[in-house]
Order: structure tokens, then C-alpha cells, then sequence
């Protein structure tokens, strides 16, 4: 059983977040084991995204305690946060419009060289990164679009290319807000896809609405409703969780029974 | 950099040279200054996304220092205006520091609210001889020139410039101006990649102050005074109006807006008066309806149109 325990890369422990007396978060205790892709639903208002903002610090907590790899990171900054390898997407497309697709994998990647304070050099010392952002453009199929401007892409391939750039640092915990929404069903499936692929060493925690990404790609769900975790466990289990089906009611709850669609 | 661009660049240079043989030097260097203060500032809003509201305090307090270090000190040129860069430089650090906590229009308010805290001191101490300013500022000699002479201060002043012009192109094109348009483009991107946007944000502050500084002690030299003018909020507008006019974010709009402006109102300060300033307002109002780019920023735009239609 203690091994089991130690398995877990992220947990919270009585999380609350108020905002001049709304709760949005209220007492939320979760486990993410490691190596597993732990997606979080729940009806509008539920306060997933709320969560991931608490877990990345871009909100701070009203009580309660955040812990990675068994140590306490309820008070660190957003950055240390991403530095210690858990960084997250956001529910708009988090990328930087108006440079190149390249560029945008490269800042990523630039902070390790550790020159990112240097005014006095010539930006082409970062083309030594160009191979390894390259290779990362590839993985999410987005080679040949490297020297586009990027607010010149589809929807699909931004988001495509922010997962990239969460790539490039490697994290050991990956964070996606809703990595679907808006997109058709092509591109659902070739980011379910590639979800899929990048969860190899590494733990996704998402929130997502598309019911067949969940029950496709995800080995543990976390059901949230008015702030407080409704039900935990496999998909089939939660799926056939009466609460569930309760604050599902209408049309989501059917499309939570029978994922497929079809 | 592309050939087209350093061809831009060697033209530039080359008419700058020639310039004093045609025009007066003064309005000249004048003009110079304000290039250099817009392009400063130009760092800070177009390339970071900080709009600070209060620029002209670290013109002015570079204006005064350098004022005071030359005439009353006694230093040497050299010194004089490295002690005013290095006041302002100072000034940017305690003011970025204060204000980069802030966001948007608070972090405008922040810069401006601490500039004029700062005006109130330069019109109440009695070192810049307050409504009066600082008259009589000697410009000394630089490596045995000696600079009384309108057109070896040109060249001195054309050299500064230049220098600096190019710090700031290496700063935009840098591993550090990546970051600073990462933070422009998307901030809180930039804070879930790990980065501490507010130490960026901080250094590209003193920078841009620092070289706002630059800018004020090379003008004291050039007019010989330091004067309240120089710190006070219509000069903080004034170089807003000079970077949106001439392209905000893009390398030679500040040059293009602080040319026109300064031009402007040099020609038409005998002509109209007070008038000036309507005709200031107005300019704004147009470049902020018809064109946003800016003229550097249009100009841009219509060309790539162009090519794009050949295609």
C-alpha cells in the first residue's frame, strides 16, 4: 500500500479557493498517479478550470495543500511551479501569435541555455536549438509549417503546436485545459492521438468535455460538481455512478453512458 | 538582418553625416535626442508591451544631473553624461521596480503618479533653479575636441545616437528580446514556461530608462540648460505620440515620429504659436483613426500588399 501512495505525482489534500464568498473550489482532495492520464469533468461552473489554475499557482489558494512528488508547493510561484516540470495549457490557445512556429517551440526551450537575460548577444545563438525544435515540430507534425507566423495557422495546428512547445521542457507532469474544444472531428483524433503518444513517461492531467476523448484515452476521471469531487475511479465505474448520471442530467448523461456514440 | 535592411541602415547613416552641411546642427541633434528617447521608449512599449506614462522623468533627471555635474561639479564631459545615464538608469530601477507589480492602465498610472512625484521635486530643489531650469551648462572637450563647436558636438552626438540605436536593435534581437515578445505576446504563456516575466520586465525598464537617460544628457549638452519642460508629463505624451505616429514596434518608426514632431513644431513654433499644441492634438487623433500602424508601421504593410499582389 505505501508503494502505491508514493505512486502518486500530485495530490491535493482539502483544496479551497473563494472568491468574496462564492466557493468555487471546495475541498477538493485529488490524486493523480503517476504515469496515468487523469482527466477531470464536470458540468459548466464546476470548477475545473479554477483547479488547474490553484495547481499551477495563477490563483492562490484559500486553504488547503498542494503536493508534487510528496513535497509542498502550495506557496510557490507560477514559475518555480513550471520549472519543477509541471506545466499546463490554457483553454484559449496559449501561443505567441505574432512570432514563427519555430520561434514559439524555441522560447520553450530557450530558458535552459541559461542566456536568456542576455541583451548584448546575437539571437542567432539560439539557432543551436533549432535541431532539437525541429524535432519536436515533427512529433506533432508541424515541420513543414515551422517558419509560418503563427496567428496565420488553423485552430487545430495551434493547439497542435502547443503541445509542442509543453514538450519542450519535458514536463514530468502535463496539464491540459480542454485540449479539444472547438475543434472538428479530424483534428479531436489526431490530438487524442497525440496525447496518447506523449503520455509515455509522463502523467496528463486534463480537463476535457468531449466524452469519447475521456473514455478513449484516459485511465482515471475525476468528476467534479459545484467544487467538491462527485466520484473518482475508472471510466465504467464513474460512468455508472448514479450521482454522476444525476448532475449529468439530459443529454451530457447520455453521452456519458455510452461514449462511443454511436 | 537582411542586405535590404543594412543598406537602409548605411543610407541612413550616410545622409546623417552630410546633414549638418544643410541643415542647422542644433535642430539636428535636437532631433537626435528625441529619436533616441522615442526609441528607448519604443523598447518598452513595442517590443515588451508596457505603456509607461512617465518616460520624461528619466530624460529630465539625466537632463539635470548631467546639468549639475558639468557646471557646478565641474567634470569632465565624459563623466557628465555618464553620471546623468547613470541617474536615470538608477531612477528606471526604483520606479520599474514599483510599477512592473501593476498591469495595463495601473501600471501606466503607477509611472505616472511616480514621474510627477519626482517633477514636484525637480520644481522645488534648489539645484535646478527650479522655474528658471539649469542655465549655462559648459559642454567641456571630449578627447581634446572641444565641443563649443556646434559641428564636433554634432559628430559626438551622431555617435551616441548611433551606438545606441544599435544597443537597442541587439537588445530586440537577442535571446532576451525573445523573451520580451513572448511576455508582449502572451503573458501568462510565458509565466507557464517557466519564466519570472517580472525580472524581464524589470531589466527591459532600466533599459529603456538608462537610454532615455542617454538621451536627456546628451540634450543638456547640446542646449547647453537642463529645464522643467524636460521632465514634465506633455514630454511623457509627446513621445508616445512620437512612437504610435512613426510605428509603435517597429525599428525606425520612433526615428520617423520624433523627426516629424520635433520638425513640426520647430517650423511652426514662430508661425502659430500656442496653436502647436492643437495641431499635436490633432496629428494624434489622426494617426490613432486612420492609420494605427504608424507611418514606418503603414508603410510596411503597403509594401507586403504590393508583393503580395505581384505574386
Amino acid at each position: 500500500m505505501s508503494l502505491m501512495a508514493d505512486d502518486c505525482i500530485l495530490e491535493t489534500t482539502g483544496l479551497v479557493k473563494e472568491f468574496r464568498g462564492f466557493v468555487a473550489v471546495n475541498g477538493v482532495n485529488l490524486k493523480v498517479k503517476r504515469g496515468h492520464i487523469h482527466a477531470l469533468i464536470g458540468p459548466n461552473g464546476a470548477g475545473k478550470t479554477t483547479c488547474f489554475n490553484l495547481l499551477t499557482k495563477f490563483l492562490e489558494p484559500t486553504r488547503g495543500t498542494i503536493r508534487f512528488n510528496g513535497e509542498d508547493i502550495t506557496h510557490e510561484s507560477p514559475e518555480r511551479i513550471a520549472r519543477r516540470g509541471i506545466v499546463r495549457s490554457f483553454q484559449i490557445s496559449a501561443v505567441f501569435p505574432h512570432l514563427t512556429v519555430l520561434e514559439n517551440v524555441r522560447i520553450a526551450l530557450q530558458r535552459k541555455l541559461g542566456t536568456s537575460f542576455h541583451f548584448w548577444k546575437s539571437e542567432r545563438s539560439l539557432d543551436a536549438l533549432n535541431d532539437r525544435a525541429m524535432e519536436l515540430l515533427a512529433s506533432v507534425g508541424l515541420d513543414e509549417h515551422a517558419a509560418m507566423i503563427t496567428v496565420e495557422m488553423p485552430y487545430g495546428r495551434k493547439r497542435a503546436l502547443e503541445i509542442a512547445t509543453t514538450l519542450a521542457l519535458d514536463p514530468e507532469l502535463m496539464l491540459l485545459d480542454e485540449p479539444t474544444q472547438g475543434m472538428g472531428h479530424e483534428d479531436v483524433a489526431r490530438v487524442m492521438a497525440l496525447i496518447k503518444k506523449v503520455s509515455a513517461n509522463r502523467t496528463i492531467l486534463m480537463v476535457e468535455h468531449n466524452m469519447k476523448v475521456v473514455a478513449g484515452i484516459s485511465d482515471t476521471l475525476t468528476v467534479l460538481a459545484r467544487g467538491s469531487v462527485l466520484a473518482e475511479g475508472p471510466y465504467a465505474e464513474v460512468a455508472a455512478n448514479p450521482l454522476v448520471i444525476e448532475a449529468y442530467m439530459g443529454s451530457e448523461a447520455g453521452e456519458l453512458a455510452s461514449p462511443a456514440g454511436h | 538582418m537582411s542586405r535590404r535592411v543594412s543598406i537602409a541602415y548605411l543610407v541612413g547613416l550616410g545622409l546623417l553625416l552630410l546633414a549638418p552641411m544643410f541643415i542647422y546642427p542644433i535642430l539636428v541633434m535636437k532631433v537626435l535626442c528625441f529619436a533616441l528617447f522615442a526609441c528607448a521608449f519604443n523598447l518598452l512599449l513595442g517590443y515588451t508591451g508596457l505603456l509607461s506614462f512617465g518616460h520624461a522623468v528619466f530624460l529630465g533627471s539625466a537632463a539635470y544631473v548631467t546639468g549639475h555635474a558639468l557646471k557646478v561639479w565641474e567634470l569632465p564631459t565624459l563623466l557628465g553624461l555618464l553620471a546623468g545615464t547613470g541617474a536615470a538608469t538608477l531612477l528606471g530601477w526604483v520606479i520599474g521596480s514599483l510599477a512592473i507589480r501593476r498591469q495595463g492602465i495601473y501600471f501606466a498610472m503607477v509611472t505616472l503618479a511616480l514621474a510627477q512625484m519626482v517633477f514636484f521635486f525637480f520644481l522645488q530643489a534648489p539645484f535646478t533653479g527650479g522655474e528658471d531650469g539649469l542655465q549655462g551648462v559648459p559642454r567641456g572637450t571630449l578627447f581634446g575636441l572641444d565641443l563649443a563647436d556646434d559641428i564636433k558636438l554634432y559628430y559626438l552626438v551622431l555617435a551616441i545616437f548611433a551606438g545606441a540605436f544599435w544597443l537597442i536593435q541587439r537588445t530586440i534581437h537577442s535571446p532576451f528580446g525573445q523573451i520580451l515578445k513572448a511576455i508582449r505576446e502572451n503573458e501568462p504563456r510565458a509565466i507557464s514556461l517557466g519564466y519570472d516575466v517580472a525580472q524581464y520586465k524589470l531589466l527591459a525598464f532600466v533599459l529603456s530608462a538608462g537610454l532615455a537617460g542617454l538621451a536627456g544628457a546628451t540634450k543638456t549638452l547640446v542646449f547647453k540648460f537642463a529645464t522643467l519642460t524636460d521632465a514634465h508629463w506633455h514630454t511623457s505624451g509627446e513621445v508616445v505620440l512620437m512612437t504610435l505616429l512613426g510605428g509603435m514596434g517597429t525599428v525606425f518608426g520612433p526615428v520617423v515620429g520624433a523627426t516629424v514632431i520635433v520638425t513640426l513644431q520647430n517650423e511652426l513654433a514662430d508661425k502659430v504659436g500656442s496653436l502647436v499644441t492643437v495641431i499635436m492634438g490633432a496629428i494624434f487623433v489622426i494617426c490613432v483613426l486612420a492609420f494605427r500602424r504608424g507611418i514606418v508601421g503603414e508603410s510596411i504593410a503597403l509594401y507586403q500588399r504590393m508583393i503580395g499582389q505581384k505574386r
